[in-house]
């Protein structure tokens, strides 16, 4: 356990040396910043149409989904994009030699750098998630319902996607695993659209299509999953806003997303321990 | 002395290609071994193979009485790998203590060794700095500072001196003495093979991943040559050198040398052992050729690297 938290002190430490904390903290500022200006405005015509409450309701909830749906974006890319090199690129460039020439178990060195990794991504969530609902109480006085399993719904969107780029690392080059773990992300986004008109339409192949794209990467279902339960429940029912699924993924879908990223940690586990160094 | 490093017929394939054939070596405790080979012998993949960074295809090896790779032995082993890198971003200080941690070092004891260690390799100026600042060879200095954290029982360098100046090279040789002199082994890979010869005790030669000599360097007699400035000889007197060892042509055999009175005799001798120069001397002696002078003339390392070799090793 020491190594492991070695590993995974030395991971944090590099992101803020490395400023790739600065970086995703500026462009997350400068996200809420416009999320905040545009809110301001949104309010302001509001205001001045005289809007009725469920008006109002009904226009912040979707500009809160959309405010999260853009959050959740940036923590995915921050989930494949931080660690995708972790590994690999430490194998290429030699650096993984002299660490486990040391008395450390290889599985600690991966899963150091996966629970390092993991609080920043997990940290960049609640900052962006956290931005966007005090913007929305603040300016609009509202707050979307069921936050305690909206929020780790995307944590988990993004744990998923996170442990697919480190499991990927172990085996792949940096920039084969960066396509690997976008194209399985590119898969699911376009499954998830897929399996909406499947059902919007009553088409049974595109909803089955659209059914294993998640099953073959789940994260995309984990924010379907989040936003279903983010929106007042008469909305989400009536489809009213973008980010209301026709399709509501199962809460089976939660579980296939927890034996995903175990069974991914274990494979990354299980090949960096046999690969040559 | 006790074996640190015991290796059978150890190989490694990658594939159809063979790295390391037939391994079979032996280190002991406070020996500085080198390991010698061509480019593509085997000798990263088997020092590899040793520290547990790659697993053998077939054969065994023990490293400080433990299987490879077994945890509490990699508690006593340094390591600096050839192409080394480190995360550059760390100063040299961080990350000394970084690798202490891995080490299960820590608090003062591990802030006083690491900068014991970076005064030792001259670096204790540059600590605070990135390591991405510094020159090739103070990042060669500080891996070796990295190496030897643990105060190893056993420390693998794989190219020490790549990179470095000769004030470089002069100070890995004395640390290398000093592990030596604390009584630490030393498993040496370098092309280098001035480096070699003037710190290792015995080398091993491997060619296409098999170990096809050993030489012991400082005492061995294997190759003892030694050269003899005679006068003239008298009949069967070669015939009684012959007994001693093998008797070699030289440039000047039964020739008048320039400045000399007498006709001398240079004949050079490769005898089996140090232990026979005074009954050799003793012999000529009493058969009453005129001895003057017996120097060793030993063989140099590239000599017996390009012979076990073979010429053919040699590009162009």
């Amino acid at each position: 356990m020491r190594d492991l938290l070695t590993i995974a002190h030395l991971t944090l430490h590099e992101t803020v040396r490395r400023r790739v904390l600065l970086a995703a903290l500026i462009g997350g500022a400068a996200f809420l910043v416009l999320f905040a200006v545009g809110m301001h405005f949104v309010n302001l015509d509001a205001v001045k149409s005289d809007a009725s409450a469920m008006e109002r309701r009904i226009m912040f909830s979707i500009l809160t989904l959309a405010g999260l749906f853009a959050a959740s974006r940036l923590v995915m890319m921050t989930a494949v994009l931080l660690p995708v090199d972790t590994l690999s690129g430490e194998i290429a460039s030699g650096v993984i030699q002299t660490v486990a020439s040391k008395p450390i178990r290889r599985r600690d060195i991966v899963l150091g750098k996966w629970l390092g990794h993991w609080l920043v991504m997990a940290g960049y969530l609640v900052l962006l998630t956290g931005g966007v609902l005090l913007i929305i109480r603040v300016i609009a006085h509202q707050s979307p319902p069921r936050l305690e399993r909206g929020l780790p719904l995307m944590l988990l969107e993004g744990t998923v996607l996170l442990t697919l780029s480190i499991a990927g690392g172990t085996r792949l080059s940096t920039i084969t695993n960066g396509m690997f773990a976008f194209g399985l992300y590119g898969i699911a986004f376009i499954g998830n659209w897929v399996e909406q008109i499947g059902t919007f339409t009553d088409n049974e192949a595109a909803r089955y299509v659209g059914t294993v794209a998640s099953l073959i990467m789940p994260s995309e279902a984990m924010w379907q999953l989040a936003a279903a339960h983010m929106q007042p429940t008469l909305m989400r029912e009536l489809g009213a806003t973008p980010f209301s699924p026709l399709s509501v993924p199962s809460a089976a879908m939660v579980w296939w997303s927890l034996g995903y990223v175990v069974v991914a940690l274990a494979i990354g586990l299980r090949i960096f321990q046999k690969r040559p160094l | 002395m006790t074996a640190l490093v015991e290796t059978r017929g150890l190989r490694k394939q990658f594939g159809s290609k063979v790295a390391v054939d037939d391994l079979s070596l032996t280190v002991r405790r406070g020996e500085v071994f080198g390991f010698l080979g061509p480019n593509g012998a085997g000798k990263t993949t088997s020092l590899k193979m040793l520290l547990g960074l790659i697993e053998p295809s077939a054969g065994s090896a023990m490293v400080l009485g433990a299987p490879i790779g077994d945890r509490r032995a990699r508690a006593k082993l340094g390591f600096l790998p050839e192409h080394f890198r480190f995360p550059d971003w760390l100063t040299g200080r961080e990350m000394l203590r970084f690798h202490g941690r891995l080490y299960g070092m820590g608090g003062t004891a591990l802030a006083v060794r690491a900068d014991e260690l970076l005064a030792r390799v001259d670096l204790l100026d540059a600590a605070h700095q990135p390591i991405r600042t510094y020159s090739k060879g103070m990042m060669q200095r500080v891996g070796l500072a990295q190496a030897l954290l643990n105060r190893p029982e056993l420390v693998f360098l794989d190219e020490p001196t790549s990179g470095l100046d000769p004030l470089g090279r002069l100070l890995v040789r004395d640390i290398i003495r000093e592990l030596r002199a604390e009584g630490t082994s030393v498993f040496l890979n370098s092309h280098l093979l001035g480096e070699v010869e003037a710190t290792c005790d015995r080398v091993v030669f491997v060619k296409a991943g098999r170990t096809v000599h050993e030489l012991r360097l400082g005492g061995d007699a294997s190759a003892l040559d030694v050269e003899l400035r005679m006068g003239p000889l008298m009949n069967g007197t070669l015939e009684m050198l012959e007994r001693f060892g093998r008797v070699e042509p030289v440039p000047g055999l039964g020739r008048n040398e320039p400045g000399t009175s007498v006709a001398e005799t240079r004949v050079r001798l490769r005898v089996t052992n140090e232990e026979t120069l005074p009954e050799l001397a003793r012999s000529l002696v009493e058969r009453g050729v005129a001895l003057y002078e017996m120097k060793l003339a030993r063989k140099s390392l590239e000599a017996w690297f390009l012979e076990v070799m073979g010429e053919e090793q040699r590009p162009g």
